[in-house]
Protein backbone atom coordinates (compact mmCIF):
# COMPACT_ATOMS: atom_id res chain seq x y z
CA UNK A 1 0.00 0.00 0.00
CA UNK A 2 2.88 2.37 0.80
CA UNK A 3 4.61 1.45 -2.47
CA UNK A 4 1.35 2.06 -4.31
CA UNK A 5 1.04 5.54 -2.86
CA UNK A 6 4.64 6.38 -3.76
CA UNK A 7 4.29 5.22 -7.34
CA UNK A 8 0.92 6.94 -7.69
CA UNK A 9 2.47 10.17 -6.38
CA UNK A 10 5.30 10.03 -8.92
CA UNK A 11 2.92 9.29 -11.77
CA UNK A 12 0.57 12.09 -10.75
CA UNK A 13 3.40 14.64 -10.69
CA UNK A 14 4.53 13.73 -14.20
CA UNK A 15 0.97 13.49 -15.53
CA UNK A 16 0.04 16.87 -14.04
CA UNK A 17 3.12 18.55 -15.52
CA UNK A 18 3.13 16.89 -18.96
CA UNK A 19 -0.66 17.14 -19.12
CA UNK A 20 -0.52 20.90 -18.63
CA UNK A 21 1.44 21.29 -21.85
CA UNK A 22 -0.71 18.69 -23.59
CA UNK A 23 -3.87 20.65 -22.83
CA UNK A 24 -2.18 23.94 -23.70
CA UNK A 25 -1.12 22.60 -27.09
CA UNK A 26 -4.46 20.89 -27.67
CA UNK A 27 -2.77 17.50 -28.11
CA UNK A 28 -5.34 15.64 -26.03
CA UNK A 29 -5.75 12.99 -28.68
CA UNK A 30 -2.02 12.18 -28.56
CA UNK A 31 -2.23 11.89 -24.79
CA UNK A 32 -4.97 9.32 -25.29
CA UNK A 33 -3.23 7.45 -28.09
CA UNK A 34 0.35 7.08 -26.83
CA UNK A 35 -0.50 5.31 -23.55
CA UNK A 36 -2.63 2.84 -25.50
CA UNK A 37 0.21 1.94 -27.84
CA UNK A 38 1.96 0.54 -24.77
CA UNK A 39 -0.49 -2.32 -25.07
CA UNK A 40 1.08 -3.39 -28.38
CA UNK A 41 4.55 -3.09 -26.87
CA UNK A 42 3.71 -5.27 -23.91
CA UNK A 43 2.01 -7.89 -26.06
CA UNK A 44 4.93 -7.91 -28.51
CA UNK A 45 7.48 -8.27 -25.71
CA UNK A 46 5.49 -11.18 -24.28
CA UNK A 47 5.44 -12.86 -27.71
CA UNK A 48 9.22 -12.58 -28.05
CA UNK A 49 9.90 -13.24 -24.37
CA UNK A 50 11.56 -9.84 -23.93
CA UNK A 51 11.33 -7.40 -21.04
CA UNK A 52 7.89 -5.73 -21.15
CA UNK A 53 9.29 -2.32 -20.22
CA UNK A 54 11.63 -2.47 -23.21
CA UNK A 55 8.76 -3.39 -25.52
CA UNK A 56 6.53 -0.65 -24.17
CA UNK A 57 9.28 1.96 -24.45
CA UNK A 58 10.16 0.98 -28.02
CA UNK A 59 6.56 1.04 -29.21
CA UNK A 60 5.69 4.27 -27.41
CA UNK A 61 8.68 6.17 -28.81
CA UNK A 62 8.20 4.68 -32.28
CA UNK A 63 4.52 5.72 -32.21
CA UNK A 64 5.46 9.22 -31.07
CA UNK A 65 7.92 9.58 -33.95
CA UNK A 66 5.36 8.10 -36.35
CA UNK A 67 2.69 10.58 -35.28
CA UNK A 68 5.16 13.44 -35.68
CA UNK A 69 6.29 12.27 -39.10
CA UNK A 70 2.77 11.72 -40.47
CA UNK A 71 1.50 14.98 -38.96
CA UNK A 72 3.95 16.94 -41.04
CA UNK A 73 2.47 15.39 -44.17
CA UNK A 74 -1.22 15.68 -43.40
CA UNK A 75 -3.81 16.33 -40.75
CA UNK A 76 -2.42 15.57 -37.34
CA UNK A 77 -5.63 14.15 -35.85
CA UNK A 78 -5.92 11.70 -38.74
CA UNK A 79 -2.27 10.71 -38.25
CA UNK A 80 -2.83 10.13 -34.53
CA UNK A 81 -5.95 8.05 -35.12
CA UNK A 82 -4.23 5.87 -37.71
CA UNK A 83 -1.11 5.25 -35.64
CA UNK A 84 -3.35 4.40 -32.67
CA UNK A 85 -5.43 1.83 -34.55
CA UNK A 86 -2.36 0.36 -36.22
CA UNK A 87 -0.76 -0.19 -32.82
CA UNK A 88 -3.95 -1.64 -31.34
CA UNK A 89 -4.29 -3.92 -34.36
CA UNK A 90 -0.69 -5.09 -33.91
CA UNK A 91 -1.35 -5.66 -30.22
CA UNK A 92 -4.38 -7.78 -31.09
CA UNK A 93 -2.25 -9.77 -33.52
CA UNK A 94 0.52 -10.37 -30.96
CA UNK A 95 -2.08 -11.40 -28.43
CA UNK A 96 -3.71 -13.84 -30.83
CA UNK A 97 -0.36 -15.35 -31.85
CA UNK A 98 0.90 -15.87 -28.33
CA UNK A 99 -2.49 -16.98 -26.94
CA UNK A 100 -2.29 -14.97 -23.74
CA UNK A 101 -5.08 -14.41 -21.31
CA UNK A 102 -7.22 -11.38 -21.86
CA UNK A 103 -6.96 -10.40 -18.19
CA UNK A 104 -3.55 -8.98 -19.05
CA UNK A 105 -5.20 -6.68 -21.56
CA UNK A 106 -7.53 -5.48 -18.88
CA UNK A 107 -4.73 -4.72 -16.45
CA UNK A 108 -2.69 -2.87 -19.08
CA UNK A 109 -5.63 -0.73 -20.05
CA UNK A 110 -7.11 -0.13 -16.65
CA UNK A 111 -4.17 -0.70 -14.30
CA UNK A 112 -3.43 -2.80 -11.27
CA UNK A 113 -2.18 -0.03 -9.05
CA UNK A 114 -2.77 -1.95 -5.85
CA UNK A 115 -0.40 -4.69 -7.04
CA UNK A 116 2.67 -2.45 -7.27
CA UNK A 117 5.86 -4.02 -5.95
CA UNK A 118 8.91 -2.34 -4.43
CA UNK A 119 11.10 -3.27 -7.40
CA UNK A 120 9.00 -1.03 -9.67
CA UNK A 121 9.72 1.97 -7.51
CA UNK A 122 13.32 2.56 -8.67
CA UNK A 123 12.74 2.72 -12.46
CA UNK A 124 9.59 4.79 -11.97
CA UNK A 125 11.43 7.34 -9.83
CA UNK A 126 14.27 7.55 -12.36
CA UNK A 127 11.94 8.13 -15.32
CA UNK A 128 9.95 10.66 -13.31
CA UNK A 129 13.08 12.68 -12.56
CA UNK A 130 14.16 12.47 -16.21
CA UNK A 131 10.75 13.63 -17.49
CA UNK A 132 10.59 16.55 -15.08
CA UNK A 133 14.11 17.71 -15.98
CA UNK A 134 13.30 17.48 -19.70
CA UNK A 135 10.11 19.42 -19.11
CA UNK A 136 11.99 22.11 -17.19
CA UNK A 137 14.26 22.55 -20.21
CA UNK A 138 11.44 22.47 -22.79
CA UNK A 139 8.95 24.43 -20.70
CA UNK A 140 9.69 27.95 -21.88
CA UNK A 141 9.85 27.26 -25.63
CA UNK A 142 6.75 25.05 -25.40
CA UNK A 143 4.83 27.76 -23.61
CA UNK A 144 5.96 30.40 -26.06
CA UNK A 145 4.94 28.30 -29.02
CA UNK A 146 1.56 27.41 -27.52
CA UNK A 147 0.74 31.07 -26.90
CA UNK A 148 2.23 32.72 -29.96
CA UNK A 149 1.87 29.89 -32.47
CA UNK A 150 3.97 30.32 -35.60
CA UNK A 151 5.02 33.83 -34.50
CA UNK A 152 7.24 32.32 -31.81
CA UNK A 153 9.49 30.90 -34.48
CA UNK A 154 8.65 32.53 -37.81
CA UNK A 155 11.01 30.44 -39.87
CA UNK A 156 9.77 27.21 -38.32
CA UNK A 157 13.27 25.89 -37.81
CA UNK A 158 12.95 24.73 -34.24
CA UNK A 159 9.28 23.90 -34.41
CA UNK A 160 9.76 20.42 -35.79
CA UNK A 161 12.30 19.57 -33.13
CA UNK A 162 10.16 20.98 -30.38
CA UNK A 163 7.14 19.01 -31.57
CA UNK A 164 9.19 15.82 -31.80
CA UNK A 165 10.81 16.32 -28.40
CA UNK A 166 7.43 16.90 -26.78
CA UNK A 167 5.91 13.77 -28.32
CA UNK A 168 8.88 11.68 -27.18
CA UNK A 169 8.50 13.15 -23.71
CA UNK A 170 4.86 12.05 -23.59
CA UNK A 171 6.01 8.62 -24.76
CA UNK A 172 8.60 8.35 -22.00
CA UNK A 173 6.15 9.45 -19.33
CA UNK A 174 3.79 6.83 -20.71
CA UNK A 175 6.35 4.05 -20.61
CA UNK A 176 6.92 4.69 -16.98
CA UNK A 177 3.33 4.79 -15.90
CA UNK A 178 1.32 2.40 -18.05
CA UNK A 179 2.64 -0.88 -16.60
CA UNK A 180 1.87 0.45 -13.15
CA UNK A 181 -1.33 2.42 -13.44
CA UNK A 182 -2.72 1.51 -16.87
CA UNK A 183 -3.34 3.54 -20.00
CA UNK A 184 -6.71 4.88 -18.93
CA UNK A 185 -5.56 6.31 -15.62
CA UNK A 186 -2.61 8.05 -17.26
CA UNK A 187 -4.89 9.64 -19.85
CA UNK A 188 -7.49 10.81 -17.32
CA UNK A 189 -4.76 12.43 -15.22
CA UNK A 190 -3.25 14.17 -18.22
CA UNK A 191 -6.55 15.82 -19.16
CA UNK A 192 -8.88 16.51 -16.20
CA UNK A 193 -6.64 18.26 -13.64
CA UNK A 194 -4.65 20.35 -16.18
CA UNK A 195 -7.83 21.51 -17.92
CA UNK A 196 -9.32 22.48 -14.56
CA UNK A 197 -6.12 24.36 -13.61
CA UNK A 198 -6.28 26.37 -16.82
CA UNK A 199 -9.76 27.58 -15.95
CA UNK A 200 -8.74 28.52 -12.41
CA UNK A 201 -5.78 30.77 -13.14
CA UNK A 202 -4.39 32.65 -16.12
CA UNK A 203 -0.77 32.60 -15.01
CA UNK A 204 1.04 29.73 -16.71
CA UNK A 205 3.49 28.70 -14.01
CA UNK A 206 0.88 28.88 -11.28
CA UNK A 207 -1.45 26.81 -13.46
CA UNK A 208 1.31 24.24 -13.92
CA UNK A 209 1.77 23.85 -10.16
CA UNK A 210 -1.98 23.81 -9.61
CA UNK A 211 -2.34 21.12 -12.26
CA UNK A 212 0.23 18.93 -10.50
CA UNK A 213 -1.49 19.53 -7.15
CA UNK A 214 -4.92 18.63 -8.51
CA UNK A 215 -3.52 15.50 -10.14
CA UNK A 216 -1.96 14.47 -6.81
CA UNK A 217 -5.21 15.05 -4.93
CA UNK A 218 -7.16 13.06 -7.54
CA UNK A 219 -4.78 10.12 -7.36
CA UNK A 220 -4.58 9.98 -3.58
CA UNK A 221 -8.36 10.15 -3.21
CA UNK A 222 -8.78 7.47 -5.88
CA UNK A 223 -6.25 5.07 -4.38
CA UNK A 224 -7.84 5.47 -0.96
CA UNK A 225 -11.34 4.93 -2.33
CA UNK A 226 -10.23 1.91 -4.35
CA UNK A 227 -8.51 0.44 -1.32
CA UNK A 228 -11.63 0.81 0.79
CA UNK A 229 -14.22 -0.26 -1.78
CA UNK A 230 -12.26 -2.81 -3.81
CA UNK A 231 -13.52 -1.26 -7.06
CA UNK A 232 -10.94 -0.48 -9.77
CA UNK A 233 -8.77 2.63 -9.35
CA UNK A 234 -9.34 3.55 -12.99
CA UNK A 235 -13.01 4.13 -12.28
CA UNK A 236 -12.32 6.62 -9.49
CA UNK A 237 -9.60 8.46 -11.41
CA UNK A 238 -11.79 8.74 -14.51
CA UNK A 239 -14.83 10.03 -12.67
CA UNK A 240 -12.89 12.26 -10.25
CA UNK A 241 -10.82 13.71 -13.11
CA UNK A 242 -13.98 14.76 -14.92
CA UNK A 243 -15.42 15.99 -11.62
CA UNK A 244 -12.37 18.17 -10.92
CA UNK A 245 -12.71 19.72 -14.36
CA UNK A 246 -16.45 20.36 -13.93
CA UNK A 247 -15.92 21.94 -10.51
CA UNK A 248 -13.10 24.08 -11.87
CA UNK A 249 -15.23 25.38 -14.70
CA UNK A 250 -18.21 26.14 -12.46
CA UNK A 251 -15.93 27.92 -10.00
CA UNK A 252 -14.34 30.00 -12.75
CA UNK A 253 -17.76 30.91 -14.20
CA UNK A 254 -19.07 31.97 -10.80
CA UNK A 255 -16.01 34.07 -10.09
CA UNK A 256 -16.26 35.74 -13.47
CA UNK A 257 -19.94 36.52 -12.93
CA UNK A 258 -19.28 37.95 -9.49
CA UNK A 259 -16.45 40.09 -10.79
CA UNK A 260 -18.74 41.27 -13.59
CA UNK A 261 -21.47 42.20 -11.08
CA UNK A 262 -18.90 43.98 -8.95
CA UNK A 263 -17.71 46.05 -11.87
CA UNK A 264 -21.25 46.89 -12.95
CA UNK A 265 -22.30 47.94 -9.46
CA UNK B 1 -7.92 -19.64 -58.04
CA UNK B 2 -7.51 -21.84 -55.02
CA UNK B 3 -4.23 -20.18 -54.18
CA UNK B 4 -6.07 -16.94 -53.57
CA UNK B 5 -9.35 -18.18 -52.15
CA UNK B 6 -9.05 -21.09 -49.78
CA UNK B 7 -11.77 -23.69 -50.38
CA UNK B 8 -15.09 -22.83 -48.81
CA UNK B 9 -14.60 -19.07 -48.71
CA UNK B 10 -17.78 -18.24 -50.58
CA UNK B 11 -19.97 -21.00 -49.17
CA UNK B 12 -19.26 -20.47 -45.47
CA UNK B 13 -22.22 -18.84 -43.68
CA UNK B 14 -20.39 -16.67 -41.13
CA UNK B 15 -17.93 -15.48 -43.78
CA UNK B 16 -20.73 -14.45 -46.10
CA UNK B 17 -22.48 -12.58 -43.28
CA UNK B 18 -19.18 -10.92 -42.34
CA UNK B 19 -18.64 -9.81 -45.95
CA UNK B 20 -22.13 -8.29 -46.16
CA UNK B 21 -22.15 -6.61 -42.73
CA UNK B 22 -18.53 -5.48 -42.94
CA UNK B 23 -19.12 -4.01 -46.37
CA UNK B 24 -22.22 -2.12 -45.21
CA UNK B 25 -20.39 -0.75 -42.17
CA UNK B 26 -17.45 0.30 -44.33
CA UNK B 27 -19.74 2.23 -46.68
CA UNK B 28 -21.52 4.11 -43.86
CA UNK B 29 -18.24 4.81 -42.04
CA UNK B 30 -16.68 6.01 -45.26
CA UNK B 31 -19.52 8.50 -45.88
CA UNK B 32 -19.62 9.83 -42.32
CA UNK B 33 -15.82 9.79 -42.09
CA UNK B 34 -15.28 12.35 -44.84
CA UNK B 35 -17.24 14.92 -42.84
CA UNK B 36 -15.40 13.85 -39.66
CA UNK B 37 -12.02 14.46 -41.24
CA UNK B 38 -13.07 17.74 -42.88
CA UNK B 39 -14.33 19.00 -39.52
CA UNK B 40 -11.18 17.78 -37.75
CA UNK B 41 -13.16 15.62 -35.32
CA UNK B 42 -11.18 12.39 -35.54
CA UNK B 43 -10.69 12.39 -31.80
CA UNK B 44 -14.44 12.64 -31.19
CA UNK B 45 -14.99 9.82 -33.68
CA UNK B 46 -12.54 7.61 -31.86
CA UNK B 47 -13.79 8.66 -28.43
CA UNK B 48 -17.37 7.69 -29.34
CA UNK B 49 -16.12 4.19 -30.15
CA UNK B 50 -14.43 3.82 -26.77
CA UNK B 51 -17.47 5.29 -25.03
CA UNK B 52 -19.67 2.84 -26.88
CA UNK B 53 -17.48 0.10 -25.46
CA UNK B 54 -18.33 1.36 -21.97
CA UNK B 55 -22.01 1.15 -22.90
CA UNK B 56 -21.55 -2.35 -24.28
CA UNK B 57 -19.89 -3.61 -21.11
CA UNK B 58 -22.61 -1.95 -19.02
CA UNK B 59 -25.26 -3.72 -21.07
CA UNK B 60 -23.52 -7.05 -20.47
CA UNK B 61 -23.82 -6.31 -16.76
CA UNK B 62 -27.53 -5.52 -16.91
CA UNK B 63 -28.17 -8.45 -19.20
CA UNK B 64 -29.78 -6.34 -21.92
CA UNK B 65 -28.89 -6.33 -25.59
CA UNK B 66 -25.46 -4.61 -25.93
CA UNK B 67 -26.93 -2.63 -28.80
CA UNK B 68 -28.86 -0.43 -26.38
CA UNK B 69 -25.78 0.18 -24.26
CA UNK B 70 -23.80 1.29 -27.30
CA UNK B 71 -26.48 3.62 -28.63
CA UNK B 72 -27.66 5.16 -25.35
CA UNK B 73 -24.20 5.95 -24.01
CA UNK B 74 -22.97 7.09 -27.44
CA UNK B 75 -25.83 9.57 -27.85
CA UNK B 76 -25.44 10.80 -24.26
CA UNK B 77 -21.71 11.36 -24.76
CA UNK B 78 -22.22 13.16 -28.06
CA UNK B 79 -24.79 15.41 -26.38
CA UNK B 80 -22.54 16.26 -23.45
CA UNK B 81 -19.54 16.98 -25.68
CA UNK B 82 -21.64 19.49 -27.55
CA UNK B 83 -23.12 20.86 -24.31
CA UNK B 84 -19.65 21.68 -23.00
CA UNK B 85 -19.92 23.87 -26.04
CA UNK B 86 -16.34 24.70 -26.86
CA UNK B 87 -16.17 26.04 -30.35
CA UNK B 88 -12.43 26.38 -30.84
CA UNK B 89 -10.76 23.22 -32.08
CA UNK B 90 -8.24 23.03 -29.25
CA UNK B 91 -10.74 23.28 -26.42
CA UNK B 92 -13.09 20.97 -28.28
CA UNK B 93 -10.49 18.23 -28.04
CA UNK B 94 -10.17 18.88 -24.31
CA UNK B 95 -13.96 18.55 -23.90
CA UNK B 96 -13.84 15.28 -25.82
CA UNK B 97 -11.01 14.09 -23.59
CA UNK B 98 -12.90 14.87 -20.39
CA UNK B 99 -16.01 13.01 -21.52
CA UNK B 100 -13.87 10.12 -22.74
CA UNK B 101 -11.97 9.92 -19.45
CA UNK B 102 -15.18 9.71 -17.44
CA UNK B 103 -16.64 7.10 -19.79
CA UNK B 104 -13.48 4.98 -19.65
CA UNK B 105 -13.69 5.11 -15.87
CA UNK B 106 -17.20 3.71 -16.12
CA UNK B 107 -15.94 1.06 -18.54
CA UNK B 108 -13.29 0.01 -16.02
CA UNK B 109 -15.97 -0.40 -13.39
CA UNK B 110 -18.42 -2.26 -15.64
CA UNK B 111 -15.76 -4.64 -16.93
CA UNK B 112 -14.58 -5.32 -13.40
CA UNK B 113 -18.12 -6.03 -12.27
CA UNK B 114 -18.77 -8.15 -15.38
CA UNK B 115 -15.77 -10.28 -14.55
CA UNK B 116 -16.62 -10.67 -10.88
CA UNK B 117 -20.40 -11.16 -10.97
CA UNK B 118 -21.44 -12.55 -14.32
CA UNK B 119 -18.26 -14.58 -14.96
CA UNK B 120 -18.15 -13.44 -18.57
CA UNK B 121 -14.41 -13.36 -19.06
CA UNK B 122 -12.94 -11.96 -22.21
CA UNK B 123 -15.50 -9.16 -22.46
CA UNK B 124 -12.61 -6.70 -22.76
CA UNK B 125 -11.22 -8.29 -25.88
CA UNK B 126 -14.64 -8.89 -27.39
CA UNK B 127 -15.72 -5.29 -26.94
CA UNK B 128 -12.42 -3.82 -28.11
CA UNK B 129 -11.44 -6.11 -30.93
CA UNK B 130 -14.87 -7.37 -31.88
CA UNK B 131 -15.28 -10.58 -33.80
CA UNK B 132 -16.80 -10.10 -37.18
CA UNK B 133 -17.13 -13.87 -37.69
CA UNK B 134 -19.22 -14.27 -34.55
CA UNK B 135 -21.91 -11.74 -35.44
CA UNK B 136 -25.35 -13.25 -35.15
CA UNK B 137 -27.70 -12.96 -38.09
CA UNK B 138 -30.47 -11.50 -35.92
CA UNK B 139 -28.62 -8.22 -35.79
CA UNK B 140 -28.96 -7.56 -39.51
CA UNK B 141 -32.32 -5.70 -39.53
CA UNK B 142 -31.30 -3.41 -36.67
CA UNK B 143 -27.90 -2.78 -38.21
CA UNK B 144 -29.56 -1.98 -41.53
CA UNK B 145 -31.90 0.50 -39.82
CA UNK B 146 -28.96 2.22 -38.11
CA UNK B 147 -26.97 2.38 -41.30
CA UNK B 148 -29.98 3.89 -43.03
CA UNK B 149 -30.44 6.56 -40.36
CA UNK B 150 -26.77 7.56 -40.40
CA UNK B 151 -26.56 7.65 -44.20
CA UNK B 152 -29.79 9.66 -44.44
CA UNK B 153 -28.50 12.16 -41.87
CA UNK B 154 -25.31 12.63 -43.87
CA UNK B 155 -27.27 13.28 -47.05
CA UNK B 156 -29.62 15.77 -45.37
CA UNK B 157 -26.88 17.55 -43.43
CA UNK B 158 -24.33 17.48 -46.22
CA UNK B 159 -24.56 21.00 -47.62
CA UNK B 160 -25.23 23.05 -44.45
CA UNK B 161 -22.65 21.03 -42.54
CA UNK B 162 -19.97 21.51 -45.16
CA UNK B 163 -20.60 25.25 -45.18
CA UNK B 164 -20.61 25.38 -41.38
CA UNK B 165 -17.34 23.43 -41.29
CA UNK B 166 -15.51 25.52 -43.85
CA UNK B 167 -16.84 28.94 -42.95
CA UNK B 168 -19.00 29.20 -39.79
CA UNK B 169 -19.56 32.97 -40.11
CA UNK B 170 -20.83 32.71 -43.65
CA UNK B 171 -23.04 29.78 -42.68
CA UNK B 172 -24.55 31.73 -39.78
CA UNK B 173 -25.19 34.69 -42.07
CA UNK B 174 -27.05 32.40 -44.44
CA UNK B 175 -29.34 31.26 -41.65
CA UNK B 176 -27.70 27.91 -40.89
CA UNK B 177 -27.87 27.04 -37.19
CA UNK B 178 -24.18 26.20 -36.85
CA UNK B 179 -24.48 24.65 -33.41
CA UNK B 180 -27.62 22.69 -34.22
CA UNK B 181 -26.08 21.30 -37.39
CA UNK B 182 -22.94 20.39 -35.44
CA UNK B 183 -24.99 18.59 -32.79
CA UNK B 184 -27.08 16.74 -35.38
CA UNK B 185 -23.90 15.64 -37.09
CA UNK B 186 -22.34 14.47 -33.81
CA UNK B 187 -25.45 12.41 -33.05
CA UNK B 188 -25.40 10.88 -36.53
CA UNK B 189 -21.75 10.01 -36.01
CA UNK B 190 -22.63 8.43 -32.66
CA UNK B 191 -25.19 6.19 -34.39
CA UNK B 192 -22.75 5.21 -37.13
CA UNK B 193 -19.94 4.50 -34.67
CA UNK B 194 -22.22 2.46 -32.37
CA UNK B 195 -23.24 0.37 -35.34
CA UNK B 196 -19.67 -0.32 -36.38
CA UNK B 197 -18.49 -0.93 -32.81
CA UNK B 198 -21.21 -3.48 -32.34
CA UNK B 199 -20.41 -5.40 -35.50
CA UNK B 200 -16.66 -5.04 -35.91
CA UNK B 201 -15.29 -3.71 -32.59
CA UNK B 202 -13.97 -0.37 -31.41
CA UNK B 203 -10.57 -0.53 -33.14
CA UNK B 204 -11.87 -1.26 -36.61
CA UNK B 205 -14.59 1.32 -36.11
CA UNK B 206 -12.01 4.10 -35.78
CA UNK B 207 -9.85 2.68 -38.55
CA UNK B 208 -12.73 2.61 -41.06
CA UNK B 209 -14.06 6.03 -40.01
CA UNK B 210 -10.78 7.93 -40.33
CA UNK B 211 -8.41 6.00 -42.60
CA UNK B 212 -10.31 5.71 -45.90
CA UNK B 213 -11.70 9.24 -45.53
CA UNK B 214 -8.25 10.65 -44.82
CA UNK B 215 -6.84 8.90 -47.89
CA UNK B 216 -9.77 9.94 -50.09
CA UNK B 217 -9.45 13.59 -49.13
CA UNK B 218 -5.84 13.50 -50.25
CA UNK B 219 -6.77 12.00 -53.60
CA UNK B 220 -9.57 14.40 -54.45
CA UNK B 221 -10.76 17.74 -53.13
CA UNK B 222 -14.41 17.43 -54.12
CA UNK B 223 -16.45 16.27 -51.11
CA UNK B 224 -18.92 14.16 -53.10
CA UNK B 225 -16.20 12.33 -54.96
CA UNK B 226 -14.18 11.93 -51.75
CA UNK B 227 -17.17 10.18 -50.17
CA UNK B 228 -17.38 7.69 -53.02
CA UNK B 229 -13.63 7.01 -52.94
CA UNK B 230 -13.66 6.71 -49.16
CA UNK B 231 -16.52 4.19 -49.16
CA UNK B 232 -14.82 2.16 -51.89
CA UNK B 233 -11.49 2.10 -50.04
CA UNK B 234 -13.24 1.03 -46.84
CA UNK B 235 -15.06 -1.82 -48.52
CA UNK B 236 -11.84 -2.94 -50.23
CA UNK B 237 -9.97 -2.97 -46.91
CA UNK B 238 -12.69 -4.97 -45.14
CA UNK B 239 -13.15 -7.54 -47.89
CA UNK B 240 -9.43 -8.04 -48.43
CA UNK B 241 -8.92 -8.24 -44.68
CA UNK B 242 -11.55 -10.94 -44.30
CA UNK B 243 -10.06 -12.87 -47.22
CA UNK B 244 -6.52 -12.69 -45.80
CA UNK B 245 -7.71 -13.64 -42.35
CA UNK B 246 -9.56 -16.63 -43.80
CA UNK B 247 -6.48 -17.69 -45.76
CA UNK B 248 -4.19 -17.21 -42.77
CA UNK B 249 -5.70 -20.18 -41.00
CA UNK B 250 -2.76 -22.35 -42.03
CA UNK B 251 -0.12 -19.66 -41.53
CA UNK B 252 2.59 -19.97 -38.87
CA UNK B 253 3.11 -19.94 -36.00
CA UNK B 254 -0.02 -21.25 -34.34
CA UNK B 255 -2.30 -22.44 -37.12
CA UNK B 256 -5.20 -20.60 -35.49
CA UNK B 257 -5.49 -17.82 -38.01
CA UNK B 258 -4.53 -14.18 -37.69
CA UNK B 259 -7.12 -11.66 -36.51
CA UNK B 260 -9.21 -9.81 -39.10
CA UNK B 261 -8.78 -6.53 -37.24
CA UNK B 262 -5.03 -6.60 -37.84
CA UNK B 263 -5.37 -7.13 -41.59
CA UNK B 264 -8.01 -4.45 -42.03
CA UNK B 265 -6.08 -1.90 -39.97
CA UNK B 266 -2.84 -2.65 -41.80
CA UNK B 267 -4.57 -2.29 -45.19
CA UNK B 268 -6.19 1.01 -44.18
CA UNK B 269 -2.82 2.30 -43.04
CA UNK B 270 -1.20 1.25 -46.33
CA UNK B 271 -3.95 2.98 -48.32
CA UNK B 272 -3.33 6.16 -46.35
CA UNK B 273 0.43 6.01 -46.93
CA UNK B 274 -0.08 5.27 -50.62
CA UNK B 275 -2.46 8.21 -50.99
CA UNK B 276 0.27 10.61 -49.91
CA UNK B 277 2.36 9.53 -52.89
CA UNK B 278 -0.03 11.19 -55.31
CA UNK B 279 -1.70 13.92 -53.39
CA UNK B 280 -2.96 16.83 -55.50
CA UNK B 281 -1.06 20.11 -55.12
CA UNK B 282 1.10 18.66 -52.44
CA UNK B 283 3.09 21.84 -51.92
CA UNK B 284 0.05 23.87 -50.85
CA UNK B 285 -1.09 21.34 -48.34
CA UNK B 286 1.20 22.22 -45.52
CA UNK B 287 0.23 25.84 -45.59
CA UNK B 288 -3.46 25.05 -45.79
CA UNK B 289 -3.49 22.77 -42.80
Amino acid sequence: MVDTLWVATLVAMVAGAVGFFTVLRGSTFVAHALPQTAFAGAAGAALLGADPLLGIGTFAVASALGVGWLSRRGRSDVATALVLVLMLGLGGLFLALSAQYSSQVYSLLFGEVLGVSTTQLGPTAGLTAGSLVALALLGRPLLLEAVLGAAADPRGRHRRWLEGAFLVLVAVATTMSVPVVGALLMFSLMVGPPAAARHLTDRPWRALLLSMGLALATVWASVAAAYLSNWPVGFYVGVLGAGVYGTGRLWAARRRRRRGAHLAG
Amino acid sequence: MHVLFEPGFFTDGPVRLALVLGGAVAVVSGLVGVLTVVRGQSFAGHALADIGAAGGSGAFLLGVNPLWGFVVLGLAAAGSMELMGLQRARSRDVATGIVLGAALGLAALFLYLDASYTSTTGVTTTVLFGSIFAVSGSIVPVAAAFAGVAALAVVVLFRPLLLASVNPELAAARGVGVRMVGLAYLLAMAVAVSLSCLTIGAILSTALLIGPAGAALRLTRRPGRAMAVSAALGVAAVWLGILLSYDSYYWPPAGRGWPVSFFVVALVFLFYLASSLRSPRHGHRRGAR
